[in-house]
């Protein structure tokens, strides 16, 4: 469904993606790992088309991603993004939030993005905040409002930037228990993400990037519990036993 | 003091003439000054070179020329280029192209202070840069660009008196006439001031409130 073939992006004189060639299956789970500044909210940046990206081919479904080409908020509307800080509207509550894209983008009547957007918040477990403005939120909140925002636009799949980077430890859970029920139900995600437990328990494959490229892929089990290359290897390590 | 309250009741209905069109000249200017503002607002943040620079280069323009002298230009050469304008009309043009400028930095300050996030949200869910402008941008600056707004006001009533430099009776004219004819400079200039200090005080509370307001968020 995504297809990302020796995608090459620099910022400046910095290189930050030196050929990204992977692909994304319909329904599935991949997520992206790896230290930071190595180009991982860079690759999910160029998916969606917020960046550009210099050389090689990013498609979805057959539909190649150019940032200034008209095609892009089609793209958009098809591959959502959920971002680390949540950016909600802080000016609209957050059902109007939800709603925002359904009403002014897609153009659909009024009454049935705004049934549909209750629904979803209740589906994100939010029911009764829908008619309050995101800072009276906690993080958790706002990011679950930020799913049910992107899942708003009905996409084919959904792009997670570090979604719970952000957040209290407290409140990690409730944001990774509806990403699960998401992927339970056949939802395509990207996720950048440092929890680890999440990747090895929801993730079909995982990707390790350093550096700007792809260090190692596979199942998200195999990879995490019996890393290959060393750099992996040396990543989870610092990753899984800090001390 | 006596005499002051006499002259006072005397001189104020024509004054009041004068306030008239004194708030005719502040509110059709601060019309025009924001329409245009916001359109050089607009495209220095467009992200098209060649709009953003046409703006710079008109706002740097603007504000390079003194208020008085683009009034003159106005009143005086444009009759000579086969537009003539009542002096009425010179005036709101005047100031309202005039204060564009400022208007222009103040609501670009104002756009350029949201957080990129936020454009970012708005264009993840498939919104143009005009949707984002209007749906997202432009509702959150407005909190932001409204305390210096609210001074934009006040300076525009306060120089509404320029307009007098080119024969409209506003406020401070129709006081100059008033003691020039009766030699009452005292009585009739504290009057004027008093009267452009009473239109200014709401203005004042007002921008207060948005300081307030702004500083709360």
């Amino acid at each position: 469904m995504i297809e990302l073939s020796d995608v090459h992006k620099s910022f400046g004189n910095v290189e930050v993606l030196k050929g990204i060639t992977a692909s994304v299956q319909k329904g599935e789970v991949v997520c992206v790992i790896g230290p930071s500044g190595s180009g991982k909210s860079t690759i999910l940046r160029c998916i969606n088309g917020l960046e550009s990206y210099d050389r090689g081919e990013i498609s979805i479904e057959g539909l190649k991603v150019h940032r200034d080409a008209p095609t892009i908020v089609e793209i958009r509307t098809q591959v959502s993004m959920v971002f680390q800080r949540f950016n909600l509207f802080p000016h609209r509550t957050a059902l109007e939030n939800v709603v925002e894209g359904p009403l002014f983008v897609k153009q659909e009547p009024r009454a049935e993005a705004y049934e549909r957007g209750r629904a979803l918040l209740a589906r994100v477990g939010l029911a009764e905040k829908a008619d309050v403005h995101p800072p009276q939120l906690s993080g958790g909140q706002q990011q679950r409002v930020a799913i049910a925002r992107a899942l708003a636009m009905q996409p084919k799949a959904i792009l997670f930037d570090e979604p719970t980077s952000a957040l209290d430890p407290e409140l990690v859970g409730d944001v990774l228990g509806v990403m699960r029920k998401l992927a339970d139900e056949g939802m395509t995600m990207v996720v950048v993400t440092h929890e680890m437990g999440f990747a090895r328990d929801v993730a079909d494959r995982v990707l390790f990037i350093d550096g700007g490229v792809i260090v190692e892929q596979g199942p998200a089990k195999a990879l995490l519990n019996q890393p290959q290359h060393p750099r992996t290897q040396d990543f989870l390590r610092r990753v899984l036993h800090p001390l | 003091m006596k005499g002051f309250w006499r002259d006072a009741a005397e001189f104020f209905p024509i004054l009041m003439n004068g306030v008239a069109l004194t708030i005719i000249v502040t509110i059709g200017s601060l019309l025009l000054s924001t329409a245009l503002g916001l359109i050089w607002a607009m495209m220095r943040v467009s992200g098209i070179k060649a709009l953003a620079m046409l703006s710079a280069s008109m706002i740097n323009l603007i504000r390079g020329i003194p208020i008085i002298v683009l009034l003159f230009y106005l009143y005086f050469v444009m009759p000579d280029l086969g537009v003539t304008l009542s002096a009425l009309q010179a005036a709101i043009l005047g100031l309202g192209i005039a204060y564009s400028a400022y208007q222009a930095e103040n609501f670009r300050a104002g756009i350029e202070a949201i957080d990129k996030g936020q454009i970012e949200a708005a264009q993840s869910i498939g919104m143009g840069w005009w949707l984002t402008m209007r749906r997202v941008v432009l509702p959150q600056a407005v909190r932001i660009v409204l305390p210096p707004y609210g001074n934009v006001m006040i300076m525009m009533l306060k120089d509404s008196s320029q307009a007098s430099t080119i024969t409209v009776a506003e406020l401070a004219l129709q006081g100059k006439l008033i003691a020039s004819s009766t030699f009452k400079n005292t009585n009739v200039f504290t009057l004027v001031a008093l009267m452009y200090l009473t239109m200014s005080i709401p203005l004042i509370l007002l921008v207060r409130h948005f300081e307030k307001r702004a500083g709360k968020k």
